[in-house]
């Protein structure tokens, strides 16, 4: 792998044009919405040739976190797991994704096993997946309404009542 | 009452007839993984012109169905007994885990991940459990004893998942007799983990720092009596169902996977395995100390529904002799670690002290704040890896919990096993994927 | 000849073997008791539970009760093992629709009685908002004998008739009118926490 591995300037760790970082000893690549299909391309290419999981996450409490290496936050991120079953390796890959325009280019050319993944994706967070064959809930109902794993749906939980019970 | 709206019908997500589809919506239904050569797109193309639609029929399989185990709905298109195409429709059993998850402290989260994959609890403890230590770093820490004994349940979890699969599988097929055998077995299992734990499933016995409790007195005799009881059954079982010519005829060529569209699909565990691919985490990115034991990885060959009953059988016997192991080289010591963030007191010393007490309370109200991060942290379950992914915001409670599921996944291979089959082994199919709605769903 | 005709010759004196009396209502509510076949309405965990305690170790056979049929048409008891989520809920009902009448429910586990520890916007809370439920059996997943324990009690009821005059006073059926909503069914509400 270090011969993809090239080293800019400020002594930030890039591969395929993306910074890495490190997370508790995992690797992280942070791409963006443009290079995200050229660098999960380049990672199979380099042998992560399964994609392991890929999930969002809505950082609507946190709008002024940092992700690292100067990387502007924005509301939603979808990660990305991949695995090499050769190099016996995991990486992972975050992009930022604003509120006002909540799509991502699928990744179901590359890797058809994110199908599900992203029909949850999109189920769960509102994040729509460009390019996927059959863009439609896949947990909820058909007709519901909202979109239950963003911060600002409620968990919907009922107080619990004693009925007829003696005060 | 309006709680719910009476109507059964989901809408964009059912199968819905070809002429509605694109191109590439009936491909992915027809069970292709996108990456097809020439001759496999031609040989496509003349299906669909063999069966017009007037002589095809959509049938609907779920998500109330004996062999869908549990509310999986399968839509399936058939011309005459063969399966032209197929669609998993999932979510009937939503249950917002990850959402309550983040409601939940890091103290209450094994609580609702062991109901996720309800065969296999322990596993989902122990991921969850492993994804915390990482974040609060202290999986360097964990004594020994702790992890001997999450591996010493995690293996006999693993059995008792693959017992309850010979039984389902034996149900499916028609070996009646199969399950009330694999159900005998399994409770014999369950036996020790209700003695352990004090509950037959759902455990929440593996936390955050170790576990709940020590293994009790005699703990050994009756995992040996449970290992020694077990492979005069085990051979009775070969016989009666690896060695039976129905059983053969119902399983061999079903249901065919090969290697490339697993690992396209991200299929993992036996699955993965009957095409040939040795793929076993505990194998090849260790965790726990199962570097330091000896066990074979079972591969299959031919990607079938056989090869995938075959393997997980065998692999009963793979984790009898990891037990065996573990067993020898059990340390004693501490159940978890001793370290006051994440570890309540004893109860003993409830009793006496004044601090114990306070820290016993506030422990289990506003439980222990792990530093901000996110972590990955996957482990092989009897189906596959499962994989917990956390992010931290410094408090107490999750930010956000996910768990991939093996089974989730897994699911996304049936349309591809089925195709061109007929629609009586799309029962053989279903249950050799052998999926937890738990899990799929969450 | 036939025994008729023994009785019409001989009166009581005709008839060879002994015999007994009873009053058909209770001979019926005693044959539905022992021979309800349970619907294998599996959802979660509860499922495995419910299938354990058909298996050999516990019996269900016991109490007239392995029968456990797949098609609603032929089964008794509607056994709602595990978690009810909002999309499995029309289903159910449409499940408990097409099953005959006399009909009865048990609620398997916490998640199917209330809600248990998901109180969340996914699952229904309460099976007893969409099915008149007769026995709730507790747990998480309720242990095999809890189980039992519920069906022994659904049996007593069935056979002292409680059941069926509670029904007549609410016109028979389920007596839960579901009322068709339009599209958006959501029942928790949308706004910032």
């Amino acid at each position: 792998m270090s011969d993809v591995v090239e080293t800019v300037d400020n002594a930030v760790e890039t591969q395929h044009g993306c910074p890495v970082l490190d997370s508790l000893g995992q690797r992280v690549l942070l791409a963006t919405r443009e290079n995200y299909i050229s660098v999960v391309k380049a990672l199979v290419d380099e042998g992560y040739t399964m994609c392991i999981d890929l999930t969002g996450v809505d950082y609507l409490n946190l709008p002024n976190r940092t992700v690292g290496h100067g990387v502007a936050p924005e509301r939603f991120e979808v990660v990305a797991n991949f695995l090499s079953l050769t190099l016996r390796q995991r990486i992972r890959v975050r992009v930022q994704i604003p509120e006002n325009d909540a799509t991502l280019p699928s990744l179901f050319d590359l890797h058809p096993g994110t199908e599900a993944h992203e029909r949850e994706t999109y189920d769960m967070f509102g994040i729509s997946f460009d390019g996927h064959p059959d863009m439609t809930r896949i947990l909820m109902p058909e007709d519901w309404d909202g979109h239950p794993l963003r911060k600002d749906y409620d968990q919907g939980s009922i107080p619990v009542q004693f009925k007829g019970s003696h005060s | 009452m309006t709680i719910v709206s009476a109507g059964t019908d989901e809408g964009g997500q059912e199968l819905l007839s070809r002429s509605e589809l694109t191109a590439k919506e009936l491909l992915r239904e027809v069970g292709s993984v996108l990456r097809l050569s020439e001759t496999e797109a031609a040989a496509l193309a003349s299906v669909a012109d063999e069966a017009p639609e007037d002589q095809t029929m959509i049938i609907n399989m779920g998500p109330q169905h004996p062999s869908t185990h549990g509310v999986l709905r399968l839509m399936l298109e058939l011309q005459g007994e063969t399966v032209l195409r197929c669609k998993p429709i999932i979510g009937y059993l939503h249950t917002g885990m990850e959402k309550t998850g983040e409601a939940l402290s890091y103290m209450q989260g094994g609580t609702n991940v062991t109901r996720m994959d309800y065969l296999s609890p322990l596993n989902n403890e122990l991921v969850f459990s492993m994804a915390v230590e990482k974040l609060l770093g202290i999986d360097g820490d964990i004594p020994e004893r702790a992890t001997w004994m999450r591996m010493l349940l995690s293996e006999l979890n693993r059995m008792s998942s693959h017992l309850l699969f010979l039984a389902t599988n034996g149900m499916d097929i028609g070996a009646v007799s199969m399950m009330l055998y694999g159900w005998r077995e399994r409770e014999d299992v369950l036996r020790f983990f209700q003695k352990v734990t004090g509950l037959r499933m759902n455990h929440n016995f593996i936390r955050p720092g170790g576990l709940a409790a020590d293994l009790p007195a005699g703990w050994r005799d009756d995992v040996l009596e449970i290992l020694e009881n077990l492979p005069s059954r085990l051979e009775e079982y070969d016989i009666l169902m690896s060695g039976q010519p129905i059983w053969r005829e119902r399983l061999q060529g079903v249901g065919v996977i090969t290697a490339q569209e697993a690992i396209a699909l991200g299929v993992t565990g036996p699955i993965l395995r009957s095409t040939g691919v040795p793929w076993d985490l505990r194998r090849d990115m260790p965790y726990l100390h199962y570097d330091q034991l000896e066990f074979d990885v079972v591969v299959g060959e031919y990607g079938d529904a056989y090869d995938r009953y075959s393997i997980r059988f065998n692999e009963i016997r793979e984790s009898m002799r990891i037990v065996y192991q573990i067993l020898d080289r059990m340390p004693s010591g501490d159940y978890r670690i001793q370290d006051k963030k994440v570890t309540p007191p004893p109860r003993a010393r409830i009793d006496e002290s004044m601090e114990a007490l306070i820290h016993h309370f506030k422990i289990f109200t506003e439980g222990f704040k792990v530093p901000e991060g996110e972590v990955y942290v996957s482990i092989e379950s009897p189906r596959g890896e499962i994989g917990c992914y956390i992010v931290s915001d410094g408090s107490s409670h999750p930010y956000r919990m996910h768990v991939r599921a093996p089974s989730f996944v897994n699911i996304q291979a049936m349309p591809h096993m089925m195709r061109g089959g007929l629609v009586a082994d799309a029962v053989a199919v279903i249950s050799s994927v052998d999926p937890v709605l738990g899990e799929v769903d969450r | 000849m036939g025994l008729v005709q023994n009785v019409l010759d001989d009166g009581l004196g005709g008839i060879e073997h002994n015999f007994v009396t009873a009053r058909i209502e209770d001979l019926v509510k005693w044959a539905r008791s022992r021979s309800s076949w349970g619907a294998s309405f599996g959802l979660a965990c509860c499922a495995i539970e419910m299938m354990g305690t058909g298996a050999s170790h516990y019996d269900l056979s016991r109490f007239g009760m392995e029968v456990f049929r797949a098609s609603p048409r032929q089964a008794d008891i509607m056994i709602v093992a595990g978690r009810v989520s909002q999309k499995m809920a029309p289903v159910l009902r449409q499940v408990y629709d097409q099953m005959m009448e006399p009909k009865w429910v048990i609620s398997m586990g916490v998640c199917a009685s209330s809600g248990g520890m998901f109180n969340n916007y996914a699952i229904v809370q309460g099976v007893d908002q969409i099915v008149p439920v007769d026995v709730y059996a507790p747990g998480c997943p309720p242990t095999p004998e809890t189980l039992i324990h519920a069906i022994e009690t659904l049996h007593e009821l069935i056979e002292d008739g409680e059941i069926m005059r509670r029904r007549a006073s609410n016109n028979g059926g389920a007596g839960i009118q579901l009322t068709e909503s339009a599209i958006a069914a959501a029942p928790v509400t949308l706004g910032t926490k």
